[in-house]
């Protein structure tokens, strides 16, 4: 059976924070986040980005890998669990060890908390509140298959840190190989045929 | 989410707090319930009207969750995922209040009775010595159909007052305006689910992403079949950031930039003629006026490269299918209709409007920003789109309400001239229900000054806006899980609100206030409604044979068929997703091409102040805040509001991001936050406009408004910053246009004669 899993695509993440909002009203950890939006750099940019657990398949699961009290448990479908709170002892070696920055420690729960891929709701063939909520496609969830045949985009699921490669059960999605228009060409033809308007003298401005 | 929150907190993790929620971990925990029951229903928010589910335990509201509806497939933004959080919000009112001292004294807690029979007996002194048109009622449309409705037949047979309109005159009346000429029918052309099939979507003045995110899903599965984007704003918006072309346009001249893309249509021989021919009239006129709009010229006025707005009218020209999505941005200005016009020539040029996919549509903002326009509460109209000028619609509704023609009231004070006259002393006591003209008008110390003039002045809220802070009188209304009834969204197409909960605490749904004021007041007789279904009823008998035909629609039916869309003239009608398919709405069935000229804004920068100040939304919030400012989660995102300013004009006057500046214009100024990014026009200011007191952009705005529907010019004035410790010496003033004294027919008018008669044809049919 096809393997269903989130699929993250920045160039379409608006930043709204519906991932955040949502993941909030889960009953496991409610009122609290584990999806954080960011923008890339606002000096420049209205671009953001959502990160949640990439849920690592190869090597599986760094954070429970340096778990020493086998807290961060692994379903049989692959899916890295938050902290177990009657075994985490609040060391944070999972915080430091995660390649994603992904697991974030509450100090006063002493407690590390991650994304379950609100497991509650997938093993029910629900999808999780992120994707679900998401107005724009941003946070996807299905199978590649699935993605393949709606979506454009290439989704990767390999990162390379060095010469360090993790492969994760979460594909980011890359934007497509071959724009669909080539919209530089355009604009050069046009200016072209526009020649001798006084536009490019002007202060440019626009990045 | 224009702004990182980290400019109000700096380095504070919102991840992980509870307190941003507005709530303590113990009081979430409490709420850690199971749901005994779903509940089907919508968002209260948005145009978009996205189904959802609200968890119900113990008769208490917990939670959320996603419905599958037809338009929004399960999708929510973070307006709709906390929406609930309102219904046990602890600043809900929950009993009535008044000042027993008169204007001064503190509000304090009274019974429904005192409330209710100290309002009708003020307000019959009032209408005894100044006559009926004293007492003005000021509605909004974020509520149901049937309250919508309600708060029309309340002012002219409850009241018989011709003072009665609605906050959607601030929304949509531009694009209303603007289609009634273009069309003769005021609704979108094609149903959300249409927007994937067009091969171009131009959008103006529309920041999809942050005020109809769930749009945003449709417009990107459109981009996946390969459609093009053209965005024409301002400011780069998350829809522009990704978008195939941006036309950074100066606030105040888009129909430059359109006219130059039609006319360069009309050159590269792309215009339908054949379309034109059949089904349009005035092309001639509408050519010979965009002759002169030269790339040059465009360029020049707009301020947008000339290739650009080329290569613009190239891929939207050159598209089988476009669609044009348009909202405030184009809508909130002096010639608001004018930019709305623009457009649907554009797309009657094309041969788009009628087509799947195609055409030209309006996002509407509030909630029941389209099914709160037909109904009868704005100045000029009665239900069912029948226009109040009309003696045939006259007769018809006067006759659905049993009272003698001649009672009818004529047209009275569009929502944006009622604070003058409340300041004049011509209305002496107003209602206001579902609005926070605070906030939401324009130039707030006129506004203010109405408030503290009129005597009472009754707020129905369920919060203290803060315009409820001024009430003399402060009834607790419901919010909208508490009660049922039907909204329209911007589709045009009717949904149904299901009620979840009972009332908070003494708080009473808008109807029951009208029918017990009603009664009151001497005229029960005409309101004996007991339940909404009753009124529901009579909407439908009302809207018979009018424009919006509501009368084929049933409850059952907007179940059964996941909305329904009007017009739907019988009860085995299936409703028109797509009403300009064949024909269009004027008497020859014809679309009419309306020539348009460039008109300036009311104020243009000048060398003392060099700026175009423009205002807008951020996703966060919702209108004028009341609600969202109150949730904790949204509110955490962006508190206060702040401005933001290109880097070429900060490094120029020296300030640095983050820096608290002052920006002034001719009516005031306000401090706040500089937001330094380069994702703005260098000549342009935006602030957004959902915050109150010192917080309110309202205090800057310029209150001149459209001629013809009257909306005020919120996106465009003339404004200066400067930094705290060096306030500017200000020598001369901004380029001013027109001022809104030299607005031609303001009120009052001559009774019936409030309409040319060209215009009153197109409202016939």
């Amino acid at each position: 059976m096809a393997i269903k899993t989130l699929f993250v695509d920045p160039s379409r993440c608006i930043g709204c924070r519906s991932c955040e909002a949502a993941c909030r009203e889960c009953d496991s950890h409610k009122g609290e986040s584990m999806v954080m939006v960011d923008f890339i750099d606002r000096g420049k940019s209205v671009a953001t980005q959502p990160t949640v657990c990439m849920h690592c398949t190869d090597p599986v699961a760094p954070c429970a890998q340096v778990c020493p009290v086998m807290a961060i448990l692994i379903t049989p479908e692959g899916v890295v669990q938050m902290a177990e709170p009657s075994r985490c002892i609040g060391c944070k070696n999972c915080v430091y060890a995660c390649p994603f920055g992904v697991p974030k420690f509450d100090v006063e729960a002493k407690l590390m908390k991650k994304c379950n891929l609100c497991y509650d709701r997938t093993v029910q063939g629900l999808k999780p509140w992120c994707a679900q909520a998401c107005p724009t496609g941003a946070l996807w969830y299905g199978d590649y298959e699935e993605f393949a045949a709606q979506r454009n985009g290439h989704p990767v699921n390999r990162t390379l840190f060095g010469s360090q490669q993790v492969s994760t059960r979460v594909y980011q999605v890359l934007p497509p190989e071959e724009p669909l228009l080539d919209i530089i060409a355009l604009l050069r033809q046009t200016e072209a045929e526009e020649a001798g308007i006084a536009w490019q003298n002007q202060e440019a401005w626009v990045l | 989410m224009s702004v990182n929150k980290d400019i109000f907190e700096i380095n504070r993790d919102f991840n992980f707090d509870f307190e941003s929620t507005g709530r303590t971990r113990l009081e979430w925990d409490s709420k850690d319930k199971v749901a005994e029951k779903l509940v089907p229903t919508h968002c209260c928010f948005c145009g978009v009207q996205c189904g959802m589910y609200l968890k119900v335990a113990n008769g208490q509201v917990i939670g959320v969750e996603p419905r599958d509806y037809v338009h929004n497939r399960g999708n929510l933004c973070p307006k709709g995922i906390v929406a609930y959080q309102q219904v046990n919000h602890p600043e809900r009112l929950q009993y009535p209040m008044m000042r027993r001292g008169g204007k001064g004294s503190p509000l304090e807690r009274c019974s429904w009775d005192e409330a209710l029979d100290y309002i009708t007996s003020r307000w019959k002194d009032i209408q005894a010595k100044h006559g009926k048109h004293a007492v003005a009622v000021y509605s909004g449309s974020s509520m149901t159909n049937e309250k919508c409705y309600l708060a029309g037949k309340f002012a002219r047979v409850g009241l018989q007052t011709r003072h009665i309109d609605y906050n959607g005159r601030l929304c949509m009346s531009s694009a209303a305006g603007g289609f009634t000429k273009a069309f003769g029918l005021d609704r979108a052309p094609i149903p959300m689910t249409d927007i994937p099939l067009a091969d171009c979507i131009l959008v103006m003045g529309a920041n999809i992403t942050e005020c109809f995110p769930i749009v945003t899903r449709w417009v990107w599965e459109g981009r996946d079949r390969g459609a093009k984007l053209i965005v024409l704003d301002p400011r780069e918006t998350p829809t522009a950031r990704t978008a195939d072309l941006w036309l950074p346009v100066k606030p105040g001249t888009d129909v430059a930039v359109l006219n130059a893309m039609l006319r360069v249509i009309i050159h590269e021989g792309l215009a339908d003629e054949e379309y034109i021919a059949s089904r349009t009239n005035g092309w001639e006129e509408v050519k010979a006026m965009v002759e002169p709009f030269t790339l040059e010229m465009a360029q020049e006025l707009s301020g947008v490269p000339a290739a650009r707005i080329k290569a613009a009218a190239l891929m939207y020209g050159r598209a089988a299918t476009s669609l044009i999505l348009h909202a405030r941005g184009i809508e909130h200005h002096s010639h608001g209709v004018n930019n709305v016009l623009a457009g649907t020539n554009l797309a009657l040029a094309r041969g788009q409007m009628g087509k799947p996919g195609g055409g030209t549509m309006m996002l509407t903002g509030q909630g029941n920003g389209q099914g709160g326009r037909e109904h009868g509460q704005k100045a000029s109209q009665l239900p069912g789109y029948r226009h109040i000028d009309m003696p045939s619609d006259r007769q018809e509704v006067a006759d659905i309400w049993g009272i003698p023609v001649d009672e009818l009231p004529w047209e009275g004070a569009a929502a944006t001239e009622m604070p003058n006259l409340m300041a004049k002393g011509e209305i002496k006591s107003c209602l206001i229900l579902c609005s926070n003209l605070m906030v939401s008008l324009p130039d707030n110390t006129t506004v203010l000054k109405a408030l503290t003039t009129v005597d009472p002045l009754i707020v129905i809220d369920f919060f203290k806006s803060e315009t409820a802070e001024l009430a003399d009188v402060l009834l607790p209304g419901t919010v909208w899980c508490e009660d049922e009834g039907t909204t329209t969204n911007l589709e045009g197409r009717v949904v149904k609100y299901n009620k979840a909960v009972e009332p908070l605490g003494e708080s009473r749904p808008d109807w029951q206030i009208f029918c017990d004021l009603a009664h009151r007041m001497g005229r029960g007789q005409y309101f004996p409604f007991q339940t909404v279904r009753e009124i529901w009823d009579e909407l439908r008998r009302a809207s018979k044979g009018g424009l919006a035909d509501y009368s084929g629609i049933t409850w059952e039916k907007i179940e059964r068929q996941q909305g329904v869309f009007w017009p739907c003239p019988s009860e085995d009608h299936p409703g028109t997703p797509r009403p300009f398919a064949e024909r269009f709405y004027h008497p020859d069935g014809k679309a009419r091409f309306i020539p348009i000229d460039f008109i300036p804004p009311a104020e243009e920068p000048s060398p003392a102040y060099p700026f175009r100040l423009t205002t807008g939304r951020v996703i966060y919030h919702y209108l004028s805040g009341t609600q969202t400012r109150r949730l904790g989660f949204l509110n955490a995102q962006a508190p206060v509001p702040w401005v933001e300013i290109h880097p070429q004009s900060a490094t120029r006057l020296n300030i640095q991001d983050g820096e608290i500046v002052r920006v002034r214009t001719l009516r005031g100024a306000m401090e706040l936050k500089a937001l330094v990014v380069p994702t703005i026009r260098p000549d342009t200011l935006f602030i957004p406009f959902h915050y109150g007191h010192a917080g309110a952009v309202n205090q800057l705005t310029n209150p001149a408004v459209d001629p013809t529907v009257k909306i005020p010019e919120y996106k465009v004035c003339a404004a200066l910053v400067e930094k705290l410790d060096q306030p500017s010496q200000v020598k001369g003033m901004p380029k001013i246009n027109f001022t809104p004294q030299d607005s031609p027919k303001m009120f009052p008018y001559a009774v019936g004669e409030t309409k040319g008669a060209s215009e009153k044809e197109g409202k016939k049919y």
